[in-house]
């Protein structure tokens, strides 16, 4: 079959870039809120009738949303194989318990309300608080951690290995600047979340959580441009030496790769990438505003802008690196020589064009049936709810 | 066993397959049927209809979620624990996997929420077409799941690139149309399908046996046995058609299965029993029915299906053309773009064997220093367990016969003799719930363990598909997924069980003043009741 050379390599790669991209930011947009009630919700339902209305705000939607995460995984296992192996065999028990506060979520909404008990509600309150803020927290964590540069190489078989104390060590994540950044997602993610009860709550519970969510919008704010400073003088970036080859075979070690520099040389290279950031920080100012005036449909779609520029603003800053390697740069991962090969790309490049349009179109055809508040009566009053 | 990191990568991938296959058959198989009881609703209008709809969807949701979660786990665990076979196979493997994303997640999960939040925003017709929604992205999701696996089973339309050094696809449809994934892919439908009709109707039995909620039940039995009938002929015949593409793209494990060490002369007796010895290469006291498996495995009277000893005795033969191909590139990947054509040339004449070189990977760390007796060790590592082999796939057979049994008794009870089944009838409908199940799992554990040594036929052995990880990374996310799983494990049934026992709850009067309404339609031809009323619990 010719007809994959309709569109040249180093083009799929970075369409495959840009869409790993729009999977990323879907996945936060949607599933983002999800966890960020979930986080909210042993603060801003106190009585266990706000609960449900609180879980009921997601109810029938958190299962479409976290196919945007299950479909990540599955784009970049297609698409980018060596960052797929790479990444969540590296992040081994990150992933794990990631994993598992996610099987937490889903198992909370379904079976919180299946037993009167309070016991057993307030424990599913609790799961569903872990299922939400974990994840929101350490997918930050991992994102920060991509920026250091992480300590994996690969053999000449490209067969990824670790420094041992990495790996092996979950708390060999935790380090200070990716603490920042897991600081940056959670609080993000509160903001959207709250901005989501905005829409989806009144009285009590929208009251509670348009408090929480300028505090939560402000810290993002504070913590996103202390992240950036940061970036700018005491974190090393990765830059390609010697000839960069687009069209190249998809082998991390044939480019050379050298650490040193600054990521921020990004924005004087391709100046327009500031964008993201503008986007990032007016997002977050018009919908703290938002929140705090109680406007519901605007401040969620700020807030969505808000997270847009705040995840565009690291792939921007970062390309074309994906993954680079502390111990052993030349393994580094980038655009150019990580991605599948020329024919997956197209076959899967087909695909999205295809599917991706039909999944938005009833994705909005759900979110329409089921707009509106959810309120207390018809919580107590319906046997489907949760 | 020695419990390394290969092992215990394998133990806890089988461990969470397994565990994630007890909620997926269910998942396809009452997706289908809650579909159809919707369809009979808006069709007929009778209030039962919708009862049952909801009834068995209470169940479905409690279900499905755990399906859902766990296969969280499946998706990232390649990534996770088998991080060279994700470098090596993804360039294939990740297509569908990523398409079961695109075209049946979203599908599935986006339209689960309406089904149950949905039913006073839609309309009947609206909602019906909700329900076919869930139970069409569900089963798209096992299609597209099986070409994954069926590539696995029969690495089609994909070559070895030496200059990425791993597998890359050549053509998607071959990956695609692969025979090997399309009869996987009815195969396991179907069997989702026997076993959301074996538990519908065993729910139903127990409901008449305790004279509870029986409009609801004998109609779900109605349904469900000629649903579970078609589907569990289905099973067989697909399950047929299996054998006959392992005839010729997976030889050993079919041997194995058959436990049939010699080449015989065709046609092939079929070992109904017997018990394989590995050390003895025979397999003891077998009782043998002559030209059956002939039939079965070729389909022909004169073709042969080789036997264990000589599918060796070719293994040693491809581990041989393995260390040329292997040699030629570890002269490519030295030299790069400069290696010689001659290099590359030898390599694409030998390529195809490639992973055989890597069995020796096992006794000696370069392959092209491996002597001639590990090279027989390697050829017969490619032996999987037999006598596992042997007797799960007997079970799994044996109970999909009976499935077809008891489908054919409740389904001419149900058309011809006015649904009064016996009590013993009723009885074995509750006790046989779970052995679905089992018949899936052995289903599985044949398939795969029947692959073994190899995570990719032919391609790439288990043993350098793993991840580098310690012992102990391992044992913490074990020792996890096996807490964090019983506890959901025994909610789960918990649940189960207080909605199987508490019924259905909903349009409950509705239907009660409908069935008093009709009653006089509903009697039989020879003029009695058709199930004699009984006093509610």
């Amino acid at each position: 079959m010719i007809l994959f050379e309709l569109i040249d390599f180093d083009i799929l790669r970075v369409i495959w870039w840009v869409l790993l991209g729009v999977l990323l930011i879907g996945f936060a947009l949607t599933d983002g809120f999800d966890m960020g009630v979930g986080a909210l919700l042993p603060f801003v339902g106190r009585t266990d009738v706000e609960r449900r209305v609180v879980i009921n705000t997601i109810g029938p939607v958190w299962e479409g949303n976290q196919v945007w995460f299950i479909l990540g995984g599955g784009a970049i296992f297609a698409a980018w194989p060596p960052l797929y192996a790479v990444s969540f065999s590296g992040f081994y028990l990150a992933m794990f318990a990631v994993l598992a506060a996610l099987i937490l979520r889903p198992v909370g909404f379904k079976y919180r309300s299946k037993r009167d008990s309070a016991a057993w509600r307030s424990g599913w309150d609790w799961a569903l608080f872990v299922g939400g803020a974990a994840p929101a927290l350490l997918f930050g964590v991992a994102v920060g951690n991509v920026m250091l540069g992480v300590p994996f190489y690969l053999t000449e078989d490209l067969m990824p290995m670790y420094d041992g104390a990495f790996y092996a060590k979950f708390l060999g994540l935790l380090r200070p600047f990716a603490i920042l950044s897991g600081v940056v997602s959670l609080s993000m993610l509160l903001m959207h979340g709250a901005a989501w009860l905005t829409l989806k709550t009144e009285g009590p519970v929208q009251m509670r959580a348009r408090t929480i969510g300028t505090y939560a919008g402000i810290v993002a704010a504070v913590a996103y441009a202390l992240a950036g400073v940061w970036l700018a003088l005491g974190v090393d970036g990765f830059q390609i030496i010697g000839e960069v080859a687009p069209n190249g075979p998809s082998n991390p070690l044939y480019s050379e790769v050298e650490r040193g520099g600054s990521w921020m040389a990004a924005y004087s290279a391709r100046p327009w990438i500031i964008i993201a950031p503008i986007m990032a920080f007016a997002g977050i100012a018009l919908a703290v505003m938002g929140l705090r005036a109680g406007r519901e449909v605007s401040t969620l779609l700020w807030s969505k802008m808000a997270i847009t520029g705040i995840i565009s603003s690291v792939g921007l800053t970062m390309f074309p690196f994906i993954l680079p390697s502390t111990v052993n740069p030349d393994s580094s991962l980038t655009v150019w020589d990580s991605s599948s090969s020329h024919q997956t790309l197209f076959v899967m490049l087909v695909m999205a064009v295809i599917f991706m349009p039909l999944i938005l179109a009833y994705t909005a055809w759900v979110y329409k049936v089921l707009w509106g508040k959810v309120t207390e009566d018809e919580i107590t009053g319906s046997g489907h709810s949760y | 066993m020695e419990l390394d990191v290969v092992e215990l990568s394998r133990l806890q991938f089988a461990m969470t397959a397994m565990y994630h296959f007890l909620f997926v058959p269910l998942t396809l198989g009452l997706s289908v049927l809650v579909a159809i009881m919707e369809t009979v609703y808006v069709m007929t209008n009778r209030p039962v209809w919708r009862q049952m709809t909801k009834f068995w969807g209470t169940l479905f949701g409690i279900n499905f979620v755990l399906g859902v979660a766990t296969g969280i786990t499946m998706e990232f665990q390649f990534g996770m624990n088998w991080s060279y076979y994700s470098h090596y196979v993804g360039d294939i493997f990740g297509a569908p996997l990523a398409i079961e994303g695109l075209m049946a997640f979203f599908l599935e999960a986006t339209f689960v929420g309406l089904f149950f939040f949905g039913w006073d925003k839609l309309s009947k017709t609206a909602h019906m077409m909700v329900t076919w929604l869930v139970a069409l992205g569900s089963n798209f999701s096992a299609l597209w799941i099986l070409i994954a696996n069926g590539w696995m089973q029969n690495p089609v339309g994909a070559q070895f690139n030496p200059d990425s050094m791993r597998m890359e696809m050549t053509s998607f449809f071959e990956v695609v149309f692969n025979e090997v994934a399309q009869a996987k892919f009815v195969h396991t439908v179907s069997a989702g399908y026997v076993t959301a009709s074996v538990f519908v109707l065993g729910v139903s039995a127990w409901y008449l046996l305790k004279g509870r909620h029986i409009e609801l039940a004998r109609r779900s039995i109605a349904v469900a046995a000629s649903f579970g009938l078609a589907s569990a002929l289905s099973v067989v015949v697909l399950g047929d058609e299996s054998g006959y593409s392992a005839s010729h793209t997976q030889k050993m494990k079919l041997a194995a299965i058959e436990g049939m060490w010699e080449t015989h002369a065709a046609p092939a007796p079929f070992n109904l029993i017997g018990f394989p010895d590995r050390e003895a290469r025979e397999t003891h006291y077998a009782v043998s029915i002559p030209w059956v498996m002939g039939l079965i495995g070729t389909r022909s009277l004169t073709e042969e299906i080789p036997g264990i000893n000589d599918l060796v005795d070719i293994a040693e033969d491809k581990i041989k053309r393995g260390v040329i191909a292997y040699d030629a590139l570890m002269t490519i990947r030295e030299q790069r773009g400069n290696a010689p054509s001659e290099a590359r040339f030898i390599f694409e004449q030998n390529s195809d064997d490639l992973g055989f070189a890597f069995l020796l990977k096992r006794y000696v760390d370069d392959p092209r220093e491996a002597t001639e007796e590990q090279i027989k060790q390697a050829a017969a590592d490619t032996i999987p367990g037999v006598a596992p082999l042997f007797w799960a796939f007997r079970l799994m057979v044996g109970l999909g016969f009976s499935f077809i049994a008891v489908m054919a008794y409740f389904a001419f009870m149900a058309s011809f003799r006015g649904m009064r089944f016996p009590r013993w009838s009723l009885w074995l409908g509750v006790i046989i719930i779970p052995t679905p199940w089992l018949a899936a799992e052995l289903g599985w554990f044949v398939a795969e363990f029947g692959r073994q040594p190899w995570t990719v036929d032919g391609v790439l052995p288990t043993a350098l598909s793993v991840s580098h990880l310690s012992v102990a990374d391992l044992l913490i996310t074990l020792a996890g997924f096996v807490t964090f799983y019983t506890i959901l494990f025994i909610i789960e049934m918990g649940l189960m069980v207080k909605y199987i026992r508490k019924g259905p709850t909903e349009d409950v009067e509705e239907t009660e003043t409908w069935m008093a309404r009709h009653e006089h339609r509903l009697r039989t031809h020879d003029g009695k009741g058709p199930f004699a009323p009984e006093p509610a619990e």
